[in-house]
């Protein structure tokens, strides 16, 4: 997104990318069937998400370690290609609310952002005119309006979910995704294959290779060099950062790029690396971080999910329901936390019929199903009748930053570039425990509503209620974040380090809270702004 | 962006070649491959039978006779070896290698059941006596912990046989999957669908 703003603003803007280039049109494998592959799109050590998904990364990278604190888990999720992982997500674009800025002062915990809803508001309504999202409009206060595209129909089952959802209160509307139900700005409709994952090879939702970087490229001032590995922002006399030293993977030689003005947008916690690793006599705890809160305030999204078998779904007329890569109707956080023992709220995705071909591991564990397993005739007419009859619900809510989260360097191991390698620490409190046991019981709620029943027993509260791992959810933000003091925040509002003048970070560092909503349609609009903002300065010549 | 019709974007996606496997040389895959898209028939009279890469001779035996006991032919569609299955299991043991251990250490139980109820080994026993030893070990109900490995075993040997044969065009059409086509508009589910479900579009 910045390299987009920029260069249409006239900058020259050379990008690193730390793996190699990616063409959608070309390398999608949005259609293929699983006998395409002897593999049938089982995953691969590239792909943990199966052998055609459009993102190349996953929680462990062959040569690029990390560790992890004693006791502790997080899982690191990095993509390595063009776009980095704005090839790996559900498209699912929310806005922060209101609410979701100002946290504090609502309940005390964590701390407020030094902007508000308002600030960002024309820049979400840019993104969602210059990207394209379909949604609805329905005036909650704290899921805010956009400028929506129709949404599609939602399939039956999705129907019968709402039902279910009406009768027990949980607020279910249409999903909000970045996925064109309508040509727009020279892309393509949809073509309802339900294959987002995969990349679009038509250019119908949103990834940056697929979206932002073509215009980039189009003013001829964006120079993108492939498989550079950053390693650390270098800085001058003036204290001013003057480019970013990489090595080249591809010859293992270490390079270097000056620029005027130096924006990091890697993910979270590869910029607060960057930074941790960016030491020098003037900047000894890394750059940009005398406050020490580089690598501070690190959050999740909390998430589990729960699939149910639902009788009535069984035995399914057979039609398409593939419809778009995502779900078609979503439960935005419906309740006040006030009245709970948890202080942050979850939405939930929904999942389940014939979505999407067979492929690797279909109907697994068939035993969840008919209660028994099997084999012979009885059995390939169990796969037949459940088949297209389970349902799942995935929640993916806020937690509350503490000081028990965070990354710093491991003091002793390195990747094989020979960069210092991030080590985590994690903690979930109670805040997140308990939201968790009200997903679980709220899940299985529906799914009997539904008149089915749960394909798992009842997490206990020792196994933390199936919540995941910090990390799987892939939504880490917090490492940098923005503030009006440089004593407690690296960066100011505009995501400008506080310390040094010429550099801004412009992924999801400098947030300073989660929210009970995916973050990438606020890092987007984030990222835009400040964009702005340094084309602002530019114009300015103030920097 | 250069504008591509979608057309042309499916056309060149469906172009794009099958990724190679890691642990397989181009001509293995394609092997494999090959073998678990036709039908038993197809392939039988090809020159080179299928020479299993990961099992040995008597271990492909066994897994052939097993994957048509879990799935056999009816009258909507062929059996798990029609459908290429013990093919497509010896490409997952190799591009897969944890999963090694489990498969060969499950069908040396399973014979070892044989060999103390009837004196040799799984292939080598009759119909009935194979049943008589599944019927043991494939149902998750009551599951005495002297049999808890061979179960869990089977449980995973089921589950790949379903993705094995679920994921062919024979078990696709079965399932009767209508989805993976270009569509120009949405127009959510059928009437007959939502009627099965007592919903409907407001
Ligand atoms: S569902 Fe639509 S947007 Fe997603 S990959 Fe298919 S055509 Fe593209």
């Amino acid at each position: 997104m910045a390299a987009k703003v920029l260069c249409e603003a006239g900058a020259d803007v050379v990008m690193l990318e730390a793996g190699a280039m990616w063409d959608t049109e070309k390398d999608s494998r949005m259609s293929a069937w699983a006998y395409d592959s002897p593999r049938r799109g089982a995953s691969t050590a590239e792909r943990p998400f199966g052998e055609f998904d459009g993102c190349i990364g996953g929680w462990e990278i062959e040569g690029e370690p990390y560790t992890q604190a004693p006791g502790t888990t997080f899982d690191w999720f990095r993509a390595r290609m063009l776009g980095g992982r704005t090839n790996h997500w559900g498209r699912i674009s929310l806005r922060f609310g209101p609410d979701d800025f100002k946290r504090r002062s609502l309940d005390g915990l964590g701390d407020d952002w030094p902007i508000g809803y308002d600030d960002l508001k024309p820049y979400f309504d840019k993104l969602d005119r210059l990207v394209g999202i379909f949604g609805s409009a329905e005036n909650l206060p704290n899921e805010p309006n956009g400028i929506f595209l129709p949404p599609p129909r939602p399939r039956c089952y999705e129907l019968l979910i709402k039902q279910a959802c009406d009768r027990l209160g949980v607020t279910c509307i249409p999903s909000r995704l970045s996925i064109l139900t309508r040509p727009l700005n020279g892309r393509a409709a949809c073509h309802y294959c339900g294959q987002c994952g995969r990349g679009c090879a038509t250019h119908s939702n949103f990834s940056s290779p697929s979206v932002l970087l073509p215009p980039a490229l189009a003013t001829g001032r964006l120079r993108i060099i492939a498989n550079a590995m950053a390693r650390e922002v270098t800085t001058g006399e003036s204290g001013l950062a003057t480019g970013v030293s990489y090595i080249n993977r591809t010859d293992r030689r270490d390079y270097a790029v000056r620029a005027r003005i130096v924006v990091l947008a890697p993910s979270a916690c590869e910029s607060a690396r960057m930074l941790l690793n960016s030491k020098s006599s003037r900047f000894p705890n890394g750059l940009a971080n005398s406050s020490g809160v580089v690598g501070r305030y690190l959050t999740d999204s909390t998430g589990l999910s729960v699939s149910g078998y639902i009788p009535k779904m069984a035995n399914g007329v057979a039609h398409n329901e593939d419809g778009v890569g995502g779900m078609h109707l979503y439960m935005p956080w419906w309740l006040d936390n006030k009245k709970l023992d948890f202080p942050r709220g979850y939405h939930i995705e929904l999942g389940g019929g014939r979505r999407s071909a067979p492929s690797f591991g279909v109907m697994g564990g068939i035993q969840r199903f008919n209660g028994k397993g099997g084999y012979g005739k009885q059995l390939k007419d169990d796969y037949r009748q459940y088949y297209g009859s389970t349902v799942s619900f995935s929640g993916r809510g806020e937690m509350v930053p503490n000081d028990d989260t965070y990354c710093d360097l491991d003091p002793r191991v390195v990747d094989t570039y020979g960069i210092p390698v991030l080590r985590f620490h994690f903690k979930f409190t109670d805040h997140e425990y308990l939201q968790a046991k009200h997903m679980q019981d709220t899940f299985r709620q529906i799914i009997q509503e539904l008149g089915g029943t749960p394909l798992s027993p009842m997490p206990s509260r020792e196994s933390g209620y199936g919540l995941e791992a910090g990390g799987r959810i892939i939504h880490e933000v917090g490492t940098t974040r923005m503030g009006a003091d440089p004593r407690t925040s690296v960066v100011n509002q505009f995501c400008q380090a506080h310390e040094v003048k010429n550099l801004f970070i412009a992924d999801g560092g400098p947030f300073v809270s989660n929210a009970d909503k995916n973050v990438t349609w606020t890092l987007l609009a984030l990222s835009m702004r400040t964009a702005e903002y340094i084309a602002l300065l530019r114009s300015q010549l103030s920097l | 962006m250069t504008k591509i019709s979608r057309r042309t974007a499916l056309q060149l996606v469906g172009a794009a070649p099958v990724a190679a496997a890691m642990a397989w040389t181009p001509a293995e895959a394609e092997q494999a491959h090959t073998h678990a898209q036709q039908a038993r028939a197809a392939a039988a009279k090809q020159s080179k039978p299928y020479k299993p890469k990961f099992f040995t001779a008597h271990e492909y035996a066994t897994v052939a006779v097993l994957v048509d006991l879990i799935i056999p032919k009816d009258d909507r569609s062929g059996s798990a070896t029609d459908a290429g299955v013990p093919e497509f299991m010896d490409f997952m043991m190799i591009d897969q290698p944890q999963r090694q251990v489990a498969m060969r250490g499950g069908l040396a139980l399973i014979d070892r059941m044989c060999e103390e109820l009837f004196a040799k080994r799984f292939v080598a026993c009759a119909d009935e006596q194979r049943r008589h030893v599944l019927d043991a070990i494939a149902y998750t109900t009551d599951v005495p912990p002297a049999r808890a490995h061979a179960v869990a075993f089977f449980n995973s040997f089921r589950d790949l046989t379903a993705s094995g044969f679920w994921t062919t065009k024979m078990g696709i059409a079965d399932l009767q999957y209508q989805g993976n086509v270009f569509l120009n508009e949405w127009n959510g589910c059928p009437e007959e669908a939502l009627t099965k479900l007592g919903v409907k579009y407001s």
